[in-house]
């Protein structure tokens, strides 16, 4: 076996350059050069300022925006780091609530999200989505029923016809790429983004 | 379940036998040795990496020389790896201004990594600098996926050989896989997965205020290069912590589907380079065929489970129409969610696009028999055609004692010696998963990680063991495994999983290499038909459901019953 440690040695050592400094670095460059708008990460600006990115969902608690699925990140607690607290749409700690199906904890956390938003008036079917926690914590998108049935509270809270806001809805709905390919789905910031320039 | 989700199922499944048929021509023209299309711009950087390690191309190593040449490169790789993540705190390209990984973390994540399972006791975002992501990470992304492609070619040569002393050298293997295989495929994967919405920076974080003016800091990173051989080289260790789920690995429906593509792909090809290596393809296609059923199973049974919603959900009020979407992403659903879980731990890869821990209970028994199975359909790079041809052997001997004849494999007598090892090799998967997940269970500190009650905490335990021995890494991710007891007793399931496995299958390898090559005759049992499948097919179910049906009846199974008796934990 000692014959075989300086090659062994040595091929660590040039597979480290080739492919853990040359690939990456060599996919940078040309990705920045060729592709820099989702090689940095699809980001939206607003008047200058970085609102956030196309593809990662962020929280919404106003009643004037669409919500988006609950979300299961958290984050280190303000008064003691050495403990987590939750963090909705935490995008530097992605995860899932990773509770099983027979979880008590997941029927009594559905149970007070539909009723917190039943109160709020914000839904009449509830959405498998808009009760449950996705998979990532940053789920930036909503089905069309979830969106569809909050359109009457988000109208309300804008002085809004509802049918206005239903319009803006249906042209932010994504469908199925050549029909087939994914899910139909509403992205909830490109909504609400969508909802401010209307006024 | 919908005709459109069966139909998002099909199109990547056609898409991968399409481009494994060709890559498979491939794959078995580099491990021979001969000229491919990429030779002339490889084989000048191939002869440096010879010249500097020292080797002679040219000259073969026994079984017992090529074993000890792997085992020589997975232990420096892995104190390497280790060294640098106890380390980063003093290296550069650490943006984010991470601390020294802590030793137990640090064992289980070098272990990890250099066994090709990627199991993940850290969130990356969270944990790693940008530099240990690509210096370790990504290194060892490539090398152990080439490690295992070098092993299974050695056994390939065992048949294909006659009287031969040798079965190749590990280190042009290990050299070519990576250079002429894994490098090109990722390049061009990584390159169209930018295109689809994945970033590759250098930065570390992008600092937002969102619509209603709260801060957000979105981590971010070169993750496109990183996720490229994270499938190919059916690794699975994510960039982030909720890996192919994070809208940043797999922004959409395209990205989701090449990312399945990407970590099928190969060990499909492997079986139909493994057919033309033995100058038979009809070889080849038999087990590529016996691996697509069961993935196929696995696929059908868990899209089943996933698309009809949970009932305790139901009850309440929650559409059961989209499916069981908690631990889902809108984006993927239950169609692309279900066929990756299966994909996942079909091959070694356990990367996830879901939470397998919020699957159903039936939904979630397809993953975990995947990897209990060993991960066979179609396994690992490499690893999957090395598992699968074990079996075939033992299927083969089986049969011979039914008629009563020496069993024979390509022509290949098996005789005590083999079939001895072939048992070995497959009874320290039972004894790594079942012992471990018995004595945690035993333990306090083994109960404490659980974030689920009742029958699903057993899931929990068990599935973290057999992902680990499996050297697959997908996880029911509720379970803490960054505590001592977690963090070594998996990290030496990982080593027993795929050292313990692959040195009887290197003896194997060379024992069949040493023997003549009998000429078939009417005698001999035809192994590329479909009695042979069946057989196959059979050996499995028989074999497996044996060794892990008691330890399944109390996790998932009675959980199905208890959620159709609406009790919850």
């Amino acid at each position: 076996m000692l014959s075989q440690i300086r090659p062994a040695v040595v091929m660590i050592v040039l597979f480290t350059a080739l492919t853990g400094i040359v690939y990456p670095l060599a996919i940078t460059g040309v990705a920045q050069l060729a592709l820099p708008t989702q090689a940095n990460g699809s980001v939206i600006e607003r008047d200058g300022t970085v609102i956030g990115s196309a593809l990662i969902g962020q929280n919404f608690a106003s009643d004037r925006y669409f919500h988006g699925r609950p979300s299961a990140t958290t984050g280190p607690d303000p008064a003691d780091p050495s403990k987590t607290v939750d963090a909705p749409y935490n995008a530097s700690n992605s995860m899932g609530s990773n509770l099983g199906p027979t979880s008590k904890k997941l029927v009594d956390r559905v149970n007070a999200a539909i009723e917190s938003e039943f109160a709020a008036g914000r839904i009449d079917v509830v959405a498998a989505d808009a009760a449950t926690t996705s998979a990532s914590g940053l789920d930036p998108h909503i089905s069309p029923q979830f969106a569809l049935a909050q359109a009457g509270a988000v109208a309300k809270a804008r002085n809004l016809s509802e049918s206005q806001v239903r319009a803006v809805v249906e042209a932010n709905l994504e469908g199925r790429e050549f029909g087939v390919i994914g899910e139909p789905r509403v992205n909830v910031l490109l909504l609400n983004l969508a909802l401010d320039r209307l006024q | 379940m919908t005709s459109i989700g069966l139909a998002q199922i099909a199109i990547v499944l056609l898409a991968v036998i399409g481009a494994a048929i060709p890559l498979g021509n491939n794959i078995a023209t580099v491990l021979a040795g001969e000229r491919s299309l990429l030779s002339p711009l490889l084989s000048p950087i191939e002869r440096v990496f010879y010249r500097l390690a020292g080797v002679d191309p040219a000259r073969e190593q026994n079984w017992l020389a090529y074993a000890m040449a792997m085992l020589a490169f997975s232990v420096i790789g892995f104190v390497s790896l280790y060294a640098l993540q106890r380390l980063q705190a003093y290296l550069p390209l650490n943006p984010q201004g991470f601390s020294g990984v802590p030793a137990d973390l640090a064992f289980n994540t070098s272990m990890s990594f250099v066994t090709n399972t990627n199991w993940q006791n850290y969130g990356g975002e969270s944990t790693m600098s940008h530099l240990t992501q690509m210096l370790g990470l990504t290194v060892h992304n490539f090398v152990s996926a080439a490690t295992g492609l070098a092993m299974a070619f050695a056994l390939v040569r065992g048949f294909s050989r006659a009287e031969s002393p040798t079965i190749g050298n590990f280190w042009v293997d290990l050299t070519r896989s990576t250079l002429y295989v894994l490098l090109p495929l990722s390049i061009i994967v990584a390159l169209a997965l930018v295109a689809l919405g994945v970033p590759q920076t250098l930065q570390g974080s992008i600092e937002a205020t969102t619509l209603e003016g709260a801060k957000q800091t979105l981590a971010i990173g070169p993750v496109a290069s990183q996720e490229a051989i994270k499938e190919l080289g059916t690794n699975g260790g994510g960039f982030f912590n909720a890996n192919s789920a994070h809208p940043f690995e797999s922004p959409n429906a395209l990205s989701n589907m090449l990312e399945i593509w990407a970590l099928l792909v190969i060990p499909f090809a492997t079986a139909f380079a493994f057919g033309r290596a033995v100058f038979d393809y009809r070889q080849g296609r038999a087990i590529a065929i016996t691996m697509m059923i069961v993935l196929a199973a696995g696929v059908s049974v868990a899209y089943w489970a996933e698309a009809g919603g949970n009932p305790l959900l139901t009850e309440i009020g929650v559409d059961p129409s989209p499916g069981n979407m908690e631990g889902k992403e809108v984006r993927f659903g239950p169609a692309m969610s279900a066929l990756f879980a299966a994909s996942t731990t079909g091959t070694s890869c356990g990367a996830v696009n879901a939470m397998h821990d919020s699957f159903m209970p039936l939904g979630g028994l397809v993953p975990l028999f995947n990897m209990l199975m060993g991960s066979i359909a179609p396994g690992g790079v490499g690893a999957g055609l090395y598992g699968f041809l074990v079996l075939a052997i033992i299927a083969v001997f089986i049969a011979g004692l039914m008629v009563g004849r020496t069993p024979e494999y390509l022509g290949k007598k098996i005789e005590t010696r083999e079939m001895k090892l072939a048992m070995l090799a497959v009874l320290i998967y039972p004894l790594s998963v079942l012992a471990f997940t018995g004595v945690s269970v035993m333990l306090q500190t083994g109960l404490a990680s659980l974030n689920n009650a009742g029958p699903h905490g057993l899931s929990e335990i068990l599935y973290a063991f057999a992902s680990a021995t499996d050297n697959n890494g997908s996880a029911f991710a509720g379970l803490t495994g960054n505590t001592p007891w977690y963090n070594t007793t998996l990290g030496v399931a990982m080593l027993l999983g795929r050292f313990a496995f692959v040195i009887p299958v290197l003896a194997i390898a060379g024992a069949f290499a040493a023997k003549k090559k009998g000429a078939a005759s009417v005698g001999t049992f035809p192994t590329h038909g479909p009695l042979f499948i069946g057989l196959l097919l059979g050996v499995i179910v028989v074999l497996y459901l044996l060794q892990y049906f008691p330890a399944l009846a109390l996790g998932p199974i009675v959980e199905h019953f208890a959620l159709l008796a609406g009790k919850t934990f």
